[in-house]
């Protein structure tokens, strides 16, 4: 990150600092969930019914193998096999893209069940129904923008890899983007079972 | 900005508009900084005192009242988001921490550089707001929900300008924070750290961990504007309390963002014009991280009269009397360093000294405030407005000219005059008492804020405030003329005009642009004054 000094561990600190404030992010929406639901907790019960879990699964099961791809990158581009290091960034950006594919049918489909905030469809369901899919909108939808953001760092790295800026003697913008990554799967295995499961 | 007291190796060497516009020395930045939030400073004092002069008589005086909600909600936002909170820790604290820790610049100068550049993307964004859309935003500057999320004015817009600033904050947090744990210079321990450091450490944590709260609210009012989602509508399940908690957990440790640099400054200006060690370093140190956790656990004092439980009020207001306690300590602190030191009374301890009064007035009407029985009475009214006027104005504005008179003789390398400096105080001092202080027996008498009209036996204290604010414009012109024609033309310093011992007084005045030729060892505390020496 720097180029002045280079830092090894202060970059670190620098991007640990900078997840807390991820958590934090989302962490103002999770506190709304939960008061959310503690209130309507029937009818959180019910909207969550309507979701898929085979599609929330499939999507967990994707991240999850991207989040492992991209921690083999780092391990190659520290012993030096740049080429395998692109490769599995590669394969991490695009899982990242089945991810989306695989939301955009989740969502699309809930929309043409009028499943949408604002919808005849929903004002006709109790409120805490609503609430529910507001909050699974708003989630899930900034979710879908860090896993954008996500693809766009990762690919960063690999343009920095491919212009030889980023090696195995100065690694540590690779292993950012890998834990900016991790914390996208994290969060998402946190919506999974909040969303999906608490059925 | 071409200067003319750059002496030559200087850091003001390198000339040119994209020196400034991209440079990564934490300096530069820093002045970028400035120069933007006493822009903006001036910016919001004009709309300010356009609502004054309204408000000097009942019925319509200049304005209509669409026009006067949008001034006051304007002169809050520009106030609060642009000028306030980036005031004292991104203008001083990059020009000055760098210095203080004996480094070379921030952790991260390019991420610094990037701040900057969102700050500057926040601010257009947030005058966009005013000349866009269907009119400037009117809901005051904490946005409630639901009128925020139903009125045709330009809220978006606002709420994103202010989201891009938090972020830049964020930023601005982290760097610090990474900057005072990996640049330290050798023999420079926490114990060594400057007083301002150390308010420094505290700012940027709550930064760091509040701001997100604020980015995410500001988010859902737009998912409730534009999408249509529902979030706050009690008609779909959800609950406009709940927006007004997440504001005010952002927003009132937000406050502290506000108060503690200038606490710090205060705290390093202390003990260089009395000539003796600070009372009780450890003690301060400690007390801004006191007021970094107990401030965040206070938010809901802005919300008694909201519908709590009875038990969550009275949690709340205790908790928020345990907070008063931190910054009660440094004030008594402040007082113990200067009994029976040598008192040099120089303009930068005046505005010291201009800030304790104030912000003693502000902090202990917080008290009465923060007692939940008496906050029923004055609750919305002009006490309120008294009381953060007295602590942002008078203790984060008298904070940061007191910063602007300490630290320009070595930013510049001049001196400004200082019998006009200290007069300048004193007006200044003046004014705010005229300017608030009725506003203090407004609310008591029962005079509701942001109100466009009102009964006539207000009359006379709505005069004498405006007459107020007259004076402390007086006090601020001539202040900014006086720095003006110091920093152009005022006589030439040395590297040490105060005889202070932290090690920004070891560069000559203004530093060069890699701050220290060879990196310092360090031996002594930072108000060690044994052996130091002012130039005269
Ligand atoms: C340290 C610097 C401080 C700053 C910058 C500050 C700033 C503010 C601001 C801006 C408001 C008005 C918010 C609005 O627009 O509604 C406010 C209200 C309030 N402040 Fe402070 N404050 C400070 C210290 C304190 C302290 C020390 C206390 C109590 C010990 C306190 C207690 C309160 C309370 C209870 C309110 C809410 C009043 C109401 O709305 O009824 N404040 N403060
Ligand atoms: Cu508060």
């Amino acid at each position: 990150m720097t180029d002045a000094h280079r830092d090894y561990e202060g970059a670190k600190l620098g991007m640990w600092l900078f997840l807390f404030t991820e958590i934090l992010l989302f962490g103002g929406l999770f506190v709304l969930f939960a008061v959310s639901m503690a209130r309507h907790h029937d009818a959180f019960h019910m909207a969550s019914q309507q979701l898929d879990p085979a599609m929330g699964a499939a999507n967990t099961v994707v991240l999850i193998t991207s989040s492992w791809l991209v921690a083999m990158a780092v391990a190659a581009l520290k012993l030096g096999q740049d080429a395998r290091a692109r490769a599995l960034t590669l394969g991490t950006i695009a899982l990242a893209g089945v991810f989306l594919v695989i939301k955009y049918f989740e969502w699309s489909a809930k929309f043409r069940h009028g499943l949408y905030p604002g919808s005849a469809e929903l004002a006709a369901h109790p409120p805490g129904e609503a609430a529910y899919f507001a909050l699974y909108y708003a989630m899930t939808g900034l979710h879908g923008i860090h896993v954008l953001v996500g693809m766009g760092v990762l690919g960063f790295a690999w343009w920095l890899m491919r212009t030889g800026r980023c090696t195995q003697g100065d690694f540590v913008f690779l292993e950012n983007a890998a834990l900016y990554w991790h914390l996208v799967d994290l969060i998402w295995i946190y919506l999974f079972p909040l969303f999906y499961l608490v059925g | 900005m071409n200067d003319a007291s750059a002496a030559p190796g200087s850091f003001w060497d390198a000339r040119g508009l994209a020196s400034w516009l991209f440079t990564i020395d934490h300096k530069r930045i820093g002045l970028l900084y400035l120069w933007c939030v006493l822009g903006f400073f001036i910016v919001g004092v004009s709309l300010g005192l356009l609502v004054r002069l309204e408000l000097i008589a009942p019925g319509r005086t200049i304005m209509g009242p669409q026009t006067y909600n949008a001034m006051f909600t304007l002169h809050g936002v520009i106030m609060i988001f642009l000028v306030v909170i980036p005031s004292i820790p991104a203008s001083f604290g990059n020009i000055i921490l760098p210095l203080h820790l004996g480094a070379e610049d921030v952790a991260f100068p390019r991420l610094n550089m990037f701040s900057w550049w969102l700050y500057a993307i926040g601010a257009v964004t947030a005058l966009a707001a005013l000349f866009t859309g269907d009119g400037p935003p009117d809901t005051g500057w904490t946005f409630y929900v639901p009128f925020s999320a139903v009125t045709t004015t330009n809220v978006s817009v606002a709420v994103a300008a202010v989201f891009v600033l938090g972020f830049s904050s964020i930023l601005t947090g982290l760097n610090f924070i990474v900057t005072i744990h990996r640049l330290r210079a050798p023999g420079l321990t926490w114990t060594h750290l400057s007083l301002f450091a150390w308010a420094l450490y505290a700012t940027a944590w709550i930064q760091l961990l509040a701001t997100p709260i604020l980015g995410i609210t500001g988010l859902l009012i737009i998912a409730e504007r534009v999408l249509d989602m529902g979030v706050f509508d009690p008609a779909r399940g959800g609950d406009p309390i709940l927006y007004q908690h997440l504001f005010w957990i952002y927003s009132h440790p937000a406050v502290y963002i506000m108060i503690l640099p200038a606490m710090g400054v205060i705290s390093d200006i202390i003990p260089v014009f009395a000539r003796k060690a600070i009372f009780g370093y450890k003690t301060i140190a400690f007390s801004s991280l006191a007021i970094a956790f107990a401030g965040s656990l206070v938010w809901a004092h802005h919300m008694f009269v909201s519908g709590m439980s009875d038990t969550a009020v009275m949690v709340f207001s205790l908790l928020t009397f345990v907070v008063a306690i931190p910054s009660a300590v440094k004030v008594f602190n402040w007082v113990s360093t200067l009994y029976k030191g040598s008192i040099h009374m120089e303009p930068p301890l005046v505005f010291a000294l201009g800030f304790i009064f104030l912000f003693t007035m502000g902090g202990i009407t917080g008290l009465v405030l923060g007692a939940a029985g008496a906050d029923m009475h004055v609750h919305d009214t002009y006490f309120v407005v008294g009381h953060f006027h007295y602590v942002i104005f008078g203790g984060t504005g008298m904070g940061l000219f007191a910063a602007l008179h300490y630290w320009l003789p070595k930013v510049h390398g001049r001196m400004y005059n200082k019998r006009v400096a200290t007069w300048s105080a004193i007006i200044l001092v003046v004014g705010m008492n005229g300017l608030y202080f009725p506003m203090y027996l407004l609310g008591l008498a029962g005079m509701p804020r942001r109100y466009y009209d009102y009964l006539p036996q207000y009359t006379a204290l709505h005069e004498a405030s405006t007459v107020g604010s007259w004076v402390v414009v007086a006090g601020l012109a001539l202040m900014f003329v006086n720095l003006w024609r110091g920093m152009r033309s005022g006589p030439r310093v040395g590297p040490n005009p105060w005889g202070a011992a932290t090690l920004e007084w070891t560069l000559p005045s203004p530093p060069p642009t890699h701050n220290f030729p060879v990196e310092p060892v360090v031996e002594r505390g930072p108000y060690d004054f044994r052996g130091v020496r002012a130039d005269d």
